[in-house]
């Protein structure tokens, strides 16, 4: 055994509202500066629909995540890893920036200094890749509220797989949101595509990030990641992504898109595991058993043969006082309301889902059932809007019945509730009939009802005087000044934040400079910035 | 996906690969992961330190958004080497308990982007004016070395002031200096004030709770020198004219924590994850508690999703889904079975149990008046205003009484001590039926369901009282629900099946497309749901069931709902209206600063819908009369009256205001009368007697009577709310437009002045300050630069959360721009300079309407019109026509007087809806904390020359942040009640809230007379439960919440109880197409014709963010409307097609966002996606070749579609709870009745 802790994130989709604010706080902290326009770290998405980028989830396509070869061994979807490592500069499986979409501005400029004309100024589109006129036919959230209609969110790559036909018509309209991180998994595909090693899984808290002086921009990993949450910065000719806002979670503060959901729906806390059980588990042969076989995988934080192997494994102690009452653990172990998203790419996700409920279909009513009466309950989740089906699909490969459990519970703790809330009898069967006590199913309405801050976000600190301490050792390099040749390419006094041109009409001297968004997938001149002194393009082989 | 077993092995690949790698990776300083498959490092390292560095940041500031949404949310402004870098919520709002879901955090991604706005190359920086104003400006002045010479030069000639009026919205600003500006500015006012009066002077600012210190700075100003601040809740559509019709007041909501309280919810018209996005996830978790939640929405919304049940009403209909409703809670709670609870409280808080007379109608009855304590014999004025119940337990047989707590008893010096709800043991009858002497008798009732109104019977139990039949209330509710009961005699419905008779749900599902089984189940529950919560069921409702013409009607029919049940009044029930709905919570020290109530009273105020009405002269479109909207058994008073000729009526009769007021010069008036001799109010009622004087809305288009200069602050007029924006464009600004119709169709009014030539450019200067490039600003002739929210001091506060908290400067205000209090201040001491020699000190006449919460509300009892200019009574200001008050104003005073808090704080008191305090220790507290004034006119008074002091004052002067005012006033309150109220503010007597507590953290505010819940003891605010627990009657005729109106107008318009009027027939009305048609451009263009809605946008807070780039990016990028995927079939649109919708106020021109969440029939654009953002021009051409053809002019905003519709009976006033107050009371803009017609355009766009 190898235990781990890691810092790991539960979203209720229950209680998301769709209203995108933690994409937005998570783009103006990380991601509003050259190079990252189209960048949404954290992105939300309307399901049905395509998603960001298009119709990432279709790995027939985009070769995310791992399989299994003939021999059961795992292995990139994309081909095996020598493969990968053949085929570095002829990536055929990137997505083009329209799969993403073509980031872009307006002419604002034109409302102030407009000459005298013959009707009303307007600030028209501009392209931000190549400062032109452009139209907006594709954006960062273009099925937001089932927009395209059947015709586009018809394309859905789950629909496809939902056995059940779904009709996309205005009576049985479903919706819900989905918003997305990376996933920071225990086994992540990208971190295995990169040809550079550049991508790892801090060892303190799971955190996977791209060393951006290693990153040499070969998108390996753009492709590795099933979840396409590995973007390609156009500027620096290196790859980006969510970095679980290491530089907060350090210091025990939630990550941005945690503490700025105002659904109250994002948990964090810690999760112990055996690494030397993650291989295994992710080569589980069927697809239905990944999601226990990840189960399988956490440790109970309240075994005192696991606590002792934490402190033996050197794990601080506040981070096993935290594993003890983290949240994430009671919804994704304890209470089993949420669930890992695609556990069929095998990347062993750490950030997990509580499914939705959803309004009845209107001829349940009709027929005089009722969606909260105890005795209808299970009947009535049948029924629901959102086909269970497609849930499955997102959560458990494909098996129904965890998700029908999950929503059982939730379902179960609302009739339940609703007798306390209004002073009458409670029946204690309720709360059994989906194998909790009455105590557990009012403990996890607490949780998940009341939520209080400091039980949404149990982050031990501890990871903070380590990361300083490591700090000291790691950075002792003096060619790693402002200036010096060890300097990325990054220069994040100079980046001013909104002084950057993304607040222009068009980006000026990016000509010459190599963009993600256009990329042919051949051409590597200028794909990295020039060392200084030098004319050396840096993109060629070396 | 094929799948084979591992054989118990498990490895990565192949072993040759697995070797490579390793190999590869040897040099790493990584630990690998033994099976190779992932690498392990310890953080922190120095390749990452970009992130690490990014996040760093100098400081963090606390402030927020003051942008017209009730969030009011704290954030936190992060700022790093001088600059904003961007910004978070906070989440240190005080604790409202351990059993319930904290306000943290609270935003939404429209806040969490506004940062974008300070460095965005849309923000103003500079002065601008019109180029062709400034030329013109800068050569008078030259010649004529006078500012105020300069500017008549300019708008007084006819051709120079076409020159720039007919440029605007063109482009062609040109920089200015701040002092050319604000001379220009200044020079405006002193001539308008100086030749046509300062009432032709206007403000229009919105929402003062959402910045207080902005908002009451430019008011300060405009009614300082006597101009008039606009009211915007109703302009906005979105005061409920069903609050102050039931409730007497203006809206009072429960905080969005109370949702959680609630155990049964139906979201009815307000789509809370979009539109209170922070408040939202009350209701998730409210559901998690067991609460059920029920959805009524034409589309499947963002809160569809979370709904247990969606009812799918068809847009407009959802009054006769909820009257079905109340069929079904008055069938079955109060005639099947009764439920006590309901019955003891609908007698006690409602004006059920009163009694109301029948009027003949042979051979039936109509509803008449309440019954009053004049009627019975009772001498003296106010007996008028004391209505009566029936005790069935008085004497042998009953008797009636005129209980406690009605409008006769609030204001006379003999009900002190009787206002109340006691019933003092009396037990009223809620019906006549099994009473003694009681006979049955049929009363006459409108519908309006049908294709023509028409007319039913129903019977009631009645009896003589005084000579006169009456019956209740009560009985006329279940006679107007078709509730039948014993052998009553009419026509009632056979039953629920029944789907001919109004109000069966079987009646209701062919209207809204809501299943008769499914409108019955949910009122029953909703019932049932309140009888065993104690009252706790609720309706939350907002803009889309209250912007409908019939809104107030639809509103009525919501709350006998909650009434019926015993839900208003409690916490976690009732009513929870959230739309535009804004609480300044301390309102008093707000409303003092910015009516400068502490130098002059009253302020010149005026309803927004009538001036907008009238000013932009969409008045002179209506093709019909007021006799439009009435009903079957009316007297036929409306007859041949347009809307216009009502306004006028309301007008003379001090119902409405009325500004411009007269068409001459209010100071000349004012000279006049002093020369004569004669009192100044006199004279104004001579002149008006022999007609020598007329009310200037009495001729909206004679030039002396235009509106001249308009200061928007704070406000986008004309990218949001303009309703009209065609019609403001044309007659207001001169400037193109692409209006349609044509007014030669218009009715001709029957007393206002038609001429036949409609003017052009009415408005001779449109002044903005703005931080941002809007529609209002592409139109101003002169734009100050405004420091943003995060540039400057000021108070924010909400009705969804209980605290009051600040906004702080996280940079100083960059490049030239200033925070509206400098601008204003900047302004009035320019004005104040040039008023030397062109005002001085000068008197003004101002006519007031007859107010609410005033005694005025007695002076027309029982609402009966009596027009004086008819003979019907004589014209005597203050009773049956407006007051008419002497106001001094001296002008080149206003710039020190807007520094400095005025002596009538302490000389007068302040009072708020009827309430007086007097808050002499708090003057003396200003004068020490801001400091006193030094010098000049001014001197010793309490300084108010910085923001913050401003701030200080607010908080200092209200009883919600100052627990003094509080108790004071609640003991004055009790003098008039009778009942204990002072102990509810008691335990925060000591309690002052200072400026920098709100910076320092959000503060609770205090419980106080100036709204009519508690917050005491920690509790959750909820409306009218000082009502409900301590017995204080509503503000209305009974004193209790109504069901009934007896105004001789809403008897005209069928409205005197609620009923179902479906949305308006806009081919019968305008001879537009109809819904579905397929032929509205004519049969060669393929078109659909379809119901027209604005609903608020996801991505916006009404037009601001809508420009922000986060926003676009994440929605469609630029103006969008929604349709369905079946009528974009029709027209062969695909998603993100460019389409024009057309009708006959104006043009759009839009991508198409093409969806199955939406209905057939109905088009939704969202509200205020300004023009200023990627709007191409116009393609489609009318009349090819002619002059007037709108092809290749920039298409309009959501607003080019719509228009304005006054409903007569928001003019009613001077009537009880029917009176007007700002905001409060007065027509809406409403804009939901309308239809469109869509095309496909040319996928080629020009811009």
């Amino acid at each position: 055994m190898k235990l781990m802790a890691q810092l790991a994130m539960v979203m209720n989709l229950d209680k998301c509202i769709g209203c995108h604010t933690c994409s937005v706080t998570c783009k103006q902290a990380w991601t509003n500066r050259g190079g990252m326009e189209y960048a949404w770290f954290n992105n939300v998405e309307t399901r049905p629909g395509q998603g960001y980028p298009r119709q990432y989830q279709d790995q027939d396509r985009w070769k995310g995540g791992w399989t299994l070869n003939k021999r059961g061994r795992l292995t990139l979807r994309s081909g095996s890893r020598f493969k990968r490592l053949l085929n570095i500069f002829a990536n055929p499986d990137l997505p083009t920036v329209d799969d993403y979409y073509q980031p872009w501005t307006y002419d604002y400029e034109n409302l102030l200094s407009a000459p005298a004309m013959d009707t009303i100024p307007t600030a028209r589109p501009k392209s931000l890749i190549t400062g032109e006129d452009t139209a907006v036919t594709w954006g960062a959230n273009w099925d937001d509220d089932l927009g395209g209609g059947p015709a586009q969110i018809g394309r859905d790559p789950l629909l496809a797989r939902v056995s059940r036909q779904v009709k996309l018509e205005f009576q049985q309209t479903f919706m819900f949101y989905l918003p997305r991180i990376c996933e920071h998994c225990l086994n992540p595909s990208c971190a295995a595509s990169c040809p550079s090693g550049a991508i790892y899984k801090r060892s303190e808290d799971g955190i996977v990030l791209v060393d951006q002086d290693r990153c040499r921009g070969w998108r390996q990993c753009v492709t590795g990641c099933p979840y396409k949450k590995i973007y390609f910065n156009h500027r620096t000719g290196k790859a980006e992504k969510c970095t679980f806002c290491y530089p907060r979670v350090e210091v025990g503060i939630p990550t941005v898109c945690s503490e700025t959901c105002v659904g109250r729906l994002r948990y964090l806390g810690v999760l112990l595991y055996d690494a030397d059980a993650v291989l295994a588990a992710a080569s589980t042969p069927h697809e239905h058993d990944l999601y226990p076989a990840q189960l399988g995988v956490f440790l109970n934080p309240h075994d005192p043969r696991v606590v002792a192997e934490a402190e033996r494994a050197g794990v601080p102690g506040d981070w096993i006082e935290a594993a003890a009452v983290s949240p994430v653990y009671r919804l994704i172990v304890d209470y089993q309301v949420a669930l890992p998203l695609h556990p069929e790419y095998r990347t062993m996700p750490m950030v997990w889902y509580v499914p939705p409920l959803s309004p009845m279909v209107d001829a349940l009513t009709q027929t005089g059932h009722d969606g909260e009466a105890a005795g209808n309950l299970f009947g009535a989740i049948e029924s629901m809007r959102i086909p269970v089906e497609y849930l499955a699909e997102l959560f458990t490969a494909g098996d129904v019945a965890p998700v029908r459990a999950a929503l059982r519970r939730l379902a179960a703790m609302r009739t339940h509730m609703r007798a306390v809330n209004l002073g009458e009898p409670t029946q204690p069967a309720v709360a059994a009939s989906v194998g909790l006590s009455t105590r557990e199913i009012e403990a996890m309405y607490r949780l998940l009802a009341i939520a209080k801050y400091e039980e949404r976000y149990v982050i031990p600190s501890a990871a903070v005087s380590q990361a300083h301490r490591l700090d000291a050792l790691a950075t002792g390099c003096s060619l790693n000044g402002d200036g010096g040749p060890g300097m990325t390419a990054f220069d994040a006094v100079a980046e001013k934040f909104h002084l950057t041109d993304t607040n222009g009409a068009g980006p000026n001297g990016k000509n010459g400079r190599i963009n993600l968004l256009n990329w042919d997938g051949r051409n590597i001149d200028g794909l990295f910035p020039a060392r200084a002194g030098t004319n050396e393009g840096g993109g060629r082989a070396e | 996906m094929s799948q084979t077993t591992n054989n118990g092995v498990v490895g990565l690949d192949d072993t040759l690969t697995e070797s490579l790698l390793r190999f590869g990776r040897y040099f790493h300083r990584g630990e690998q992961s033994t099976d190779g498959r992932t690498v392990h490092q310890i953080g922190g390292r120095s390749a990452d330190v970009f992130y690490r560095d990014r996040w760093a940041y100098d400081k963090v500031v606390r402030s927020t958004h003051g942008v017209n949404c009730t969030g009011s949310c704290s954030w936190k402004i992060y700022v790093k080497d001088g600059i904003i870098t961007w910004e978070a919520q906070q989440t240190d709002y005080p604790s409202i308990g351990p059993d319930k879901p904290e306000y943290e955090p609270r935003g939404c991604p429209r806040g969490a982007s506004f940062s974008w706005y300070t460095y965005s190359p849309t923000r103003v920086r500079y002065p601008y004016v019109r180029g062709a104003l400034l030329e013109l400006y800068r050569q008078a002045k030259q010649r004529l070395k006078d500012p105020v010479l300069a500017w008549a030069d300019v708008v007084e000639d006819p051709e120079k002031a076409g020159r720039y009026k007919s440029a605007r919205g063109k482009g062609g600003f040109v920089r200015a200096e701040w002092w050319e500006a604000c001379e220009i500015v200044a020079a405006a006012h002193v001539h308008t004030i100086k030749r046509y009066g300062p009432d032709r002077i206007a403000g229009f600012s919105p929402i003062p709770a959402m910045s207080m210190v902005s908002h009451a700075v430019g008011a300060r100003f405009i009614s300082l020198i006597g101009g008039c601040m606009l009211s915007f809740y109703d302009w906005y559509a979105d005061l409920p004219v069903a609050s102050p019709q039931v409730f007497g007041d203006q809206t009072d909501v429960p905080e969005s924590a109370d949702w959680f309280d609630a155990s049964y919810l139906m979201l009815w018209g307000s789509n809370v994850p979009v539109t209170r996005t922070p408040d939202a996830h009350y209701m998730t978790e409210a559901r998690y508690r067991g609460q059920k939640v029920v959805v009524v929405s034409p589309d499947y919304g963002d809160h569809t999703k979370f709904a247990d049940e969606w009812l799918p009403a068809r847009p407009g209909t959802d009054a006769a889904l909820a009257m079905a409703m109340g069929h079904v809670i008055l069938t079955e709670f109060f005639v099947e079975k009764t439920a006590p609870r309901f019955v003891d409280y609908v007698k006690q808080y409602t004006d059920l149990p009163f009694l109301v007379t029948l009027t003949p109608a042979p051979p039936a009855y109509t509803p008449g008046k309440f019954l009053t304590a004049a009627d019975l014999g009772e001498q003296g004025e106010s007996a008028q205003s004391k209505t009566v119940l029936w005790d069935p337990a008085a004497g042998a047989t009953g008797a009636p009484v005129a209980p406690n707590g009605s409008l006769g008893h609030r204001f006379a010096p003999e009900g002190e001590g009787h206002w109340n709800l006691d019933l003092a043991g009396v037990d009223p009858a809620l019906s006549l039926l099994g009473q003694p002497d009681t006979e049955y008798v049929e009363v006459r009732l409108p519908r309006f369901d049908t294709a023509q109104p028409g007319v039913l019977r129903r019977g009631v139990p009645a009896r003589r009282v005084a000579g006169r039949l009456v019956t209740t209330v009560f009985d006329l509710l279940l006679a107007q629900y078709g509730v039948r009961r014993a052998d009553l005699p009419g026509s009632w419905p056979s039953g629920y099946h029944d789907a001919e008779q109004p109000c069966t749900p079987a009646w209701q599902e062919p209207i809204t497309g809501v299943s008769a089984a499914a409108a019955a189940k949910i009122a029953r529950e909703f019932a049932d749901n309140a009888e065993r919560s104690n009252g706790r069921s609720m309706i939350l409702m907002g803009a889309g069931t209250n912007h409908w013409f019939h809104s107030d009607q639809t509103y009525r029919s919501f709350l006998t709902l909650v009434m019926l049940t015993g839900c208003q009044g409690v916490n976690g029930g009732g009513w929870a209206h959230y739309v535009g709905q804004e609480k300044c919570r301390p309102i008093t020290g707000w409303s003092t600063l910015a009516f400068a109530a502490d130098w002059q009273r009253p302020a010149r105020q005026m309803q927004g819908t009538v001036y907008w009405y009238l000013a932009t002269d969409q008045w002179r479109y209506d093709p019909f009369t007021a006799a439009a909207f009435a009903s079957p058994l009316a007297d036929g008073t409306l007859a041949g009256r347009t809307a216009a000729d009502a306004i006028a009526l309301a007008s003379r009769l001090g119902w409405m205001p009325s500004q411009p007021a007269f068409n001459r010069n209010p100071l000349d008036l004012a000279d006049e009368a002093r020369r004569l001799g004669k009192d100044a109010a006199q004279h104004v009622v001579d002149g008006l007697r022999t007609g020598h004087l007329r009310f200037a809305c009495e001729d909206p288009d004679a030039p002396e009577n235009f509106p001249r200069c308009l200061t928007v602050w704070r406000a986008n007029l004309l990218g949001s709310s303009a309703k009209g924006n065609e019609y403001f464009l044309r007659h207001l600004l001169g400037a193109d437009s692409n209006l349609r119709a044509a007014d030669n169709h218009g009715v001709r009014p029957k007393e206002v002045t038609w001429r036949d030539e409609a003017p052009v450019g009415k408005l001779d200067l449109l002044l903005s300050l703005d931080f941002r490039m809007t529609s209002t600003t592409l139109f101003s002739d002169v734009v100050l630069p405004a420091a943003t929210w995060y540039e400057k001091h000021d108070l924010s506060s909400t009705d969804m959360h209980p605290y009051v908290h600040a906004f702080s400067p996280a940079i100083s205000p960059p490049w030239e721009t200033r925070t509206d209090f400098e601008a204003f201040h900047r302004i009035a001491r320019g004005f104040s300079w040039l008023a030397e020699k062109h005002l001085g000190a000068r008197q003004d006449i101002v006519a007031v309407p007859l107010m609410h919460d005033t005694a005025d509300e007695c002076a027309q009892p029982g609402g009966r019109v009596r027009d004086w200019r008819a003979g019907e009574c004589e014209p005597i200001p203050g009773k049956t026509m407006p007051r008419l008050v002497l106001v001094e104003r001296d002008y080149p005073a206003i710039g020190e007087k807007m520094a400095a808090l005025g002596p009538l704080v302490e000389r007068v008191g302040l009072t708020t809806k009827g309430v007086t305090v007097h808050p002499d220790a708090e003057v003396d507290y200003l004068r020490a904390t801001n400091g006193a004034v030094v010098s000049g006119r001014c001197a010793g008074r309490p300084s108010l020359a910085k923001d913050t002091h401003a701030a200080e004052a607010i908080l200092a002067l209200s009883g919600t942040t100052n627990g003094r005012l509080a108790t004071e006033g609640f003991r004055t309150l009790e003098r008039r009640t009778g009942t204990e109220l002072a102990d509810l503010a008691a335990e925060s007597e000591g309690k002052r809230i200072s400026f920098a507590d709100t910076q320092a953290r959000p503060v609770p505010v205090i419980t106080s007379p100036e709204w009519s819940g508690s917050e005491t003891g920690g509790r959750r605010y909820a409306p009218f439960t000082i009502n409900t627990e301590r017995l204080k009657p509503w503000h209305t005729l009974t004193g209790r919440q109504h069901f009934y109106l007896d105004h001789d107008w809403m008897a005209e318009l069928g409205e005197q109880l609620p009923i179902f009027r479906p949305p308006l027939d806009m081919t019968g009305l305008f001879n537009e197409p109809a819904i579905g048609a397929t032929d509205g451009l004519g049969n060669s263009v393929p078109a659909v014709t379809v119901r027209y809605i604005t609903p608020h946008s996801k991505w916006s807070i009404h037009s601001a963010y809508q420009d922000n780039l986060y926003m676009l990016t994440l929605s469609r990028g630029g103006q969008a409307i929604w349709i369905s995927d079946v009528d974009a079939a029709k027209i062969g649109v695909a998603d993100n097609d460019w389409i024009e919708a057309i009708n006959r106020n104006g043009i759009v021109v839009a991508r198409a966002i093409v969806s199955h969440r939406m209905p057939e029939g109905t088009v939704f654009m969202y509200h205020a996606q300004d023009r200023a953002v990627g709007v191409p021009r116009i393609e489609f051409d009318e009349k090819p070749g002619r002059p007037g053809s709108a092809a290749g002019k920039r298409g309009g905003m959501h607003n080019a579609l719509t228009r304005l519709m006054i409903k007569p009976t928001h003019l009613i006033g001077g009537y009880a709870q029917q009176s007007f107050a700002l905001n409060y009371h007065g027509p809406t803009g409403n804009q939901r009745d309308e239809v469109t017609t869509i095309r496909r355009r040319s996928q080629e766009v020009r811009y």
